[in-house]
């Protein structure tokens, strides 16, 4: 029974600390760690891990899976470091050719991805009609003069109104696998409709694909170097995972699992599903909402490295709080004295009065606080700080937080708060706008623990009519949801649909809507 | 949303700046093209337009007149309608002209200066994005409505039209005026400023109705237009007041404690009290901190006919106009 892999390991890599769980298989936790995040990430995340495998001891035999949330894509995108040259293909003209693809992109970003752009004939009407056949003599003859000029890494493929007929994109796929032996990204699979929103997240895909190897060697490698039989898989925007080959087709979903992975973990530490979640970090805190023990999901355009993208990301409400938030006579922040807290905070003997010193000081302080508070008497004493700055500082930061849960609640008071991240312990016990305030055990690690206990899902966004077929065609896009589930990791006898959105659209020929599902279940075994 | 900005800023990087007309600089005989997109929203999003579209409908309008346009004009400056005709007129090498049909931003077609003016809706251009052309003589502007619609959805739901083809002389005291200039002077007076809604209040000539945060939103669709009701609860200073505004996809009536503070045609905007920035009726959302600003519409829009278009009462309200300056020294 000892060997029985009955155990699993999160990784969320964080802007300031990497974070490490292990939890067991009644979902316990059973060992933690916090490690500063490295500026090549992977170092930090070997430190996190050695840490929790070091509190597991002999236990580490048991480990069966490990997940990873990291910045990795993220930071190569704001970055522009590592990024592949990627050939971008349209499919639609000549409608769309009044706003050529990469349009609005920072020039920089653009220098550093593109391999040329094309706007070819092809695409649908809404309807389903095409608006011309796809133009694969077009295709090769762009792809010819650009791999002429440069080295392309990859392909994107964006056709208009593929999420409701994607077969156009399908098609130039398969030319430019065996033609040119390319990958590509092809935009159905990618996002929903608003054409260069989808446009942009498929081209920033392809761009990712290094960096998706990259990522996934260092996991494989760190665990084959630990000796770990653990499948590895990653975490992505909507709070779920994807295996490494899933991840490896579709990087561009592992940026922005952060927030969702620490709302998924506050949801599952505190037992709470419909909560106004607050995630305290160094510098700044994190707002989000669960509903039915997912992330609420933000309505409006996201926006990464410059770039719109029209992904479906946690509703996050960033406020410039944290504990390493500097406090002067004049106000609270924005400044931070980030991950230098431990040396320059009055509670550990630093010089440097922060939000943690003020908290403290106003009796708030985390469960282990040795010598916290003689060392900020002693400060007080000696006039590092005057007593009035420090309180007035506590009154300026609940404020602020009981405004931003103001704003996140949307005029509803009956939900519980759920208190997450190493500053936590900053938030006043009663906040107007909530029912209670939670503060679930091991609530410092919320995110690595969301990742540890993430499902896999499948997404289908796409518009059908709403005549006699309706119904059929909304089977089929739920079993579609589901398959993609499947592909994505999960147990096919586990998996349901989690959410249905349909919208019905005016001001078309026949009446039609617009239909979103989303399935998700457990990892196969 | 951002398409139309990303269509100008494109063409004019291709073609080249666009210079801005006046209507005394153009001569009696002089061809007015006023331009505007029509389709779903949704669809909008997915099926851009084609660059070739304003061309097909220039090269109609030589046919049909004998001699090529020499503008364009926006048909309504408020939102999106206002910005994607630089990107038309960059592509036709053309000209702006410095006004439009509007001065504002409204929900129905028959809603513009054109009508008001008594202009015949006696031509519709049509043109798509594989390229079809379509004219249309109707006999009035509700067949004009009518047909400009059932060609837009055999075309995918998607089309450039131009209405009421005008030349400068007729267009005198029809279009209203200067209005592209005054957005152009309202985005440099409030980007970069220290105080971006006072200098926005300035500019506009506008009376401030409240300070606040919005504690609600309602709404239902109905007949392809959003109608509903925001409520906004004053803050600091104003705490305790209480401002409601009537929505049918623009901002149409202000209320407090039941007396009416300002009333379409004329402007009520809701901005976002620390930038400035308007915030269109599908975006008001709960929690957001806001200012709600109304000014004076264009005199045409106080006229008999101009209120019996676009009045409270062509909208449903059993209001008689009274124009918002007497009623914010009333107030």
């Amino acid at each position: 029974m000892a060997d029985l892999p009955d155990l699993r390991i999160g990784i969320d890599v964080g802007g300031t600390n990497t974070d490490a769980v292990a939890l067991d298989a009644e979902g316990r936790v059973v060992a933690k760690a916090k490690r500063p995040t490295t500026p090549d990430v992977t170092e930090g995340l070997r430190a996190a891990l050695d840490a929790v495998l070091a509190e597991l001891g002999q236990g580490q035999d048991r480990v069966g899976r490990v997940m990873l949330g990291t910045t990795h894509a993220t930071n190569a995108i704001l970055e522009r470091r590592n990024l592949g040259r990627v050939a971008v293909l349209r499919l639609g003209a000549p409608a769309t050719t009044s706003v050529p693809p990469l349009s609005g992109w920072p020039d920089d970003l653009r220098a550093a991805v593109s391999a040329g752009e094309a706007i070819v004939p092809g695409g649908h009407y809404v309807d389903g009609r095409e608006i011309g056949p796809p133009g694969l003599d077009a295709v090769r003859r762009f792809l010819d003069a650009a791999l002429n000029a440069a080295a392309a890494d990859a392909v994107a493929v964006t056709s208009v109104f593929s999420p409701a007929s994607g077969e156009h994109e399908r098609a130039v796929e398969e030319l430019v696998k065996a033609e040119y032996g390319l990958p590509v990204s092809v935009s159905h699979e990618i996002g929903s409709l608003g054409l260069l929103e989808r446009e942009n997240a498929t081209v920033l895909n392809a761009a990712l694909y290094g960096v998706a190897a990259h990522v996934t060697e260092a996991l494989v490698t760190a665990l084959a170097e630990r000796g770990l039989g653990a499948r590895p898989y990653l975490a992505q925007n909507d709070g779920t995972l994807m295996t490494l080959e899933h991840a490896a087709r579709l990087p561009v979903s592992t940026i922005g699992s952060g927030p969702a992975n620490s709302l998924r973990g506050a949801a599952y530490l505190s037992g709470v599903r419909d909560a106004i979640v607050v995630d305290v970090g160094g510098t700044s805190t994190d707002l989000g909402v669960l509903a039915g023990g997912f992330p609420r999901e933000s309505a409006a355009a996201v926006e990464i490295g410059g770039v719109l993208t029209n992904f479906r990301m946690p509703d996050i409400l960033a406020i410039a709080l944290g504990g390493g938030t500097v406090v002067r006579s004049g106000g609270v922040g924005p400044d931070s004295v980030g991950y230098r807290i431990a040396g320059e905070a009055l509670v550990f003997g630093g010089s440097t009065a922060t939000m943690t010193d003020a908290a403290v000081a106003a009796g708030r302080s985390p469960r282990e606080a040795d010598g916290w508070h003689e060392r900020l008497r002693t400060a007080v004493e000696a006039g590092d700080v005057p007593e009035s700055t420090l309180k007035r500082a506590v009154a300026v930061a609940d404020e602020m937080v009981i405004d931003a849960v103001d704003r996140m609640a949307l005029g509803r008071t009956d939900r519980p708060l759920v208190a997450v991240g190493g500053g936590a312990f900053l938030l006043p016990d009663d906040i107007p706008g909530a029912s209670r305030v939670v503060r679930p055990e091991h609530a410092e690690v919320a995110n690595a623990v969301g990742a540890a206990i993430a499902l896999a899902s499948g997404r289908v966004d796409t518009i059908l009519p709403t005549g006699d077929s309706r119904t059929d065609a909304i089977e089929r896009a739920k079993e579609e949801a589901a398959a993609r589930a499947v592909a994505a990791g999960a147990d096919p006898s586990g998996v349901e649909i989690v959410d249905l959105i349909e919208v019905p659209l005016s001001y078309l020929s026949e009446p039609a809507v617009r239909i979103h599902v989303k399935a998700a279940g457990p990892l196969a075994r | 949303m951002r398409t139309g900005s990303l269509a100008a800023i494109g063409a004019i990087r291709e073609h080249g700046e666009v210079p801005l007309v006046h209507l005394d600089d153009l001569s009696d005989d002089a061809l007015i093209v006023p331009l505007s997109g029509i389709g779903a929203p949704t669809v909008s999003h997915e099926m851009i337009h084609s660059a070739d579209e304003p061309k097909r409908i220039a090269e109609e309008i030589e046919r049909l007149f004998g001699r090529p346009p020499s503008a364009i004009m926006s048909s309504e400056i408020g939102g999106s309608n206002g910005v994607i005709p630089v990107a038309w007129a960059a592509q036709l090498g053309l000209p702006l002209l410095d006004a439009d049909g509007m001065g504002r931003a409204f929900p129905e077609v028959q809603m513009v200066s054109m009508y008001v003016a008594g202009l015949p809706a006696d031509l519709v251009i049509m043109s798509d994005i594989v390229g079809n052309v379509v004219t249309i003589r109707p006999i009035d502007g509700l067949w004009s409505e009518r047909l400009a619609r059932a060609v837009c959805v055999a075309a995918g739901s998607s089309a450039l039209m131009a209405d009421y083809v005008l030349t400068a002389a007729r267009a005198r005291g029809a279009v209203i005026e200067g209005t592209v200039t005054r957005a152009i002077e309202v985005g440099r007076a409030t980007e970069g400023a220290a105080d971006p809604l006072g200098a926005l209040q300035d500019r506009l000539g506008a009376a401030r109705l409240i300070t606040g945060k919005l504690t609600d939103v309602e709404r239902r669709t109905t007949g392809g237009f959003v109608r509903g009701t925001a409520t906004i609860e004053g803050t600091g200073a104003e705490r305790g007041r209480r401002l409601t505004l009537e929505l049918q996809n623009e901002n149409l009536v202000a209320l407090e404690d039941g007396r009416v503070r300002a009333m379409v045609p004329d402007l009520i905007t809701v901005v976002d009290t620390e930038t400035a920035a308007a915030i269109q009726t599908e975006a008001l959302r709960y929690g957001q901190r806001v200012t709600v600003l109304a000014w004076p519409c264009d005199p045409l829009w106080r006229t008999p006919k101009g209120l019996e278009t676009a009045g409270p009462r062509a909208f449903g309200y059993d209001l008689d106009y009274v124009p918002v300056e007497e009623l914010i020294a009333h107030g």
